[in-house]
């Protein structure tokens, strides 16, 4: 059976694998990471969004094999060790931004890789258009897109630049 | 999901050895398109031969040319200074393609292997008379494109890259499914010293085609009043549950007259 070996969250990782088996498969069945969500099988609904060295992809759209010496970063791999949140999960309680659940580990983990790789800042409209991956079926997405704007100053650790507002 | 073996070659000659020496074997790119079809048990394929060890990915511009590798990434060419500078039309119809995690994996080699029918990219290579580079051969846009995800491809023929010609303008209008991000129909115009040309997607029942009608009133006066009254027929459009051929009929006009409002 093929291998791969992958770090996930910042530990290595070496899993016998399928040449057919999904990232998402081998996060939630073989690591047990079930942060990672299936919504659909249609890669749209983005419920199932990880890290690629860095990236934002659809965990259910890569197999096991691409991530032979990546990186990965789970919705389990944000908050520090002794608990802290990532700005974006504290954002997302502190504006309500989740009601069932479901499409937001999917939803942080997108909108961390939207928030770093604007570092000149992020329109509302930008953030709406970066969201357009993740689909929720509670919220109306209001307050998923106010709690982006009020993490990207936390994780930028500075203002807003005026002309991205 | 079926099992296969995943292959991951380090040279295009190997990759072209796997693929020959075995027809149900098949290249994955992005995977955008492939492993949702996997997904669905549409295809069955013994071997998947991962194109991402080659080093094809990569954008250059020299000649009045732009230059992009078959597995360079939507995002990658949508926020490329030498893209937007060269064919800024083409950046942005990049960075429309799906959502920011498609346009993360996809591939411009990817899109035009697959010539989806609603897919963005065929109507810029056809518009802009690109040139598709294969580990055989090089084709023009114009013989590139065979119908619905048919291509003149062969079964262990690889895209190697694309070259674009730099236009005077260009622009691409899409009217997009809201839930895929697929052009329910997308119009681009190009402009060039010898005329111009426009290449329909999303609408046609045989995949992208270019609209003679409409290159013949632009080529007289470029400007949007000169296109949005070409009528189309609507006899060879298609009809789905997104829309009407007699819609996309009305809409070929609407986002032709935008495009060459916003190539300006
Ligand atoms: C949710 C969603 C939304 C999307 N929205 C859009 C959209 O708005 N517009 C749009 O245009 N597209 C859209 N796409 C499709 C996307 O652009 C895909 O990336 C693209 O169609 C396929 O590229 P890929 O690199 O993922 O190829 P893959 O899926 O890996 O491969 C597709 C096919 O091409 C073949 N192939 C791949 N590379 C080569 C090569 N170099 N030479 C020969 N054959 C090759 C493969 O064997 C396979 O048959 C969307 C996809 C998804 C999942
Ligand atoms: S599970 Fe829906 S996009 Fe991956
Ligand atoms: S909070 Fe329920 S789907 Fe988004």
């Amino acid at each position: 059976m093929p291998q791969v070996t992958l770090t996930v969250n910042g530990k290595s990782e070496t899993v016998d694998v399928e040449g057919r088996t999904l990232l998402v498969e081998l996060l939630r069945e073989k690591l047990g990471l079930t942060g990672t969500h299936v919504g659909c099988d249609t890669s749209q609904c983005g419920a199932c969004v990880v890290h690629v060295n860095g990236m934002s992809v659809k965990s259910c759209t890569m197999l096991a094999l691409q991530t032979e010496g990546a990186a990965v970063t789970t919705i389990e791999g944000l908050a520090k060790p002794d608990g802290t949140l990532h700005p974006m999960q504290e954002m997302f309680r502190e504006h309500h931004a989740l009601q069932c659940g479901f499409c937001t580990p999917g939803m942080v983990m997108s909108a961390v890789d939207l928030v770093q790789s604007h570092p000149e800042g992020l329109t509302e409209q930008q953030i709406r258009h970066g969201l357009e991956g993740n689909l929720c079926r509670c919220t109306g997405y209001h307050n998923i897109v106010k709690a982006i704007a009020a993490a990207w100053p936390l994780m930028h650790g500075k203002a807003m630049p005026e002309a991205a507002e | 999901m079926y099992d296969f073996t995943y292959l991951k070659p380090s040279t295009l000659p190997e990759a072209v050895s796997l693929l020959s020496s075995d027809t149900e074997a098949k290249a994955l790119a992005g995977g955008m398109t492939f492993i949702p079809v996997l997904k669905q048990r549409l295809a069955r394929p013994t071997k998947l031969v991962d194109l991402a060890g080659l080093g094809l990915s990569g954008i250059s511009v020299a000649g009045g040319k732009v230059r992009i590798a078959a597995m360079t990434t939507h995002m990658t060419v949508a926020d490329s200074p030498d893209v937007q500078k060269a064919i800024p039309a083409l950046a942005k119809l990049a960075g429309g393609i799906g959502d920011k995690e498609v346009r993360h994996r996809g591939t411009i080699g990817g899109s035009l292997a697959n010539n989806d029918p609603s897919a963005c990219y065929p109507s810029a290579v056809l518009a802009l008379g690109a040139t598709i580079l294969t580990n055989k051969r090089i084709i023009a846009a114009d013989d590139y494109f065979q119908g619905m995800f048919a291509t003149a491809l062969e079964p262990d023929e690889l895209i190697t890259a694309v070259e674009f010609p730099v236009p005077e303008k260009a622009a691409y209008m899409k009217f997009p499914n809201p839930a895929s991000r697929y052009a329910i129909v997308g119009v681009f115009v190009a402009k060039f010293p010898t005329g111009a040309r426009v290449a329909v997607t999303g609408a046609g029942q045989s995949g992208v085609f270019r609209h003679a009608a409409m290159e013949e009133a632009l080529g007289k006066s470029f400007s949007p009043e000169a296109v949005g009254n070409v009528p189309t027929d609507a006899e060879n459009l298609n009809s789905d549950i997104h829309a009407s051929a007699e819609y996309r009929a009305h809409l070929i006009g609407v986002m032709a007259r935008r495009a060459v409002a916003a190539a300006g």
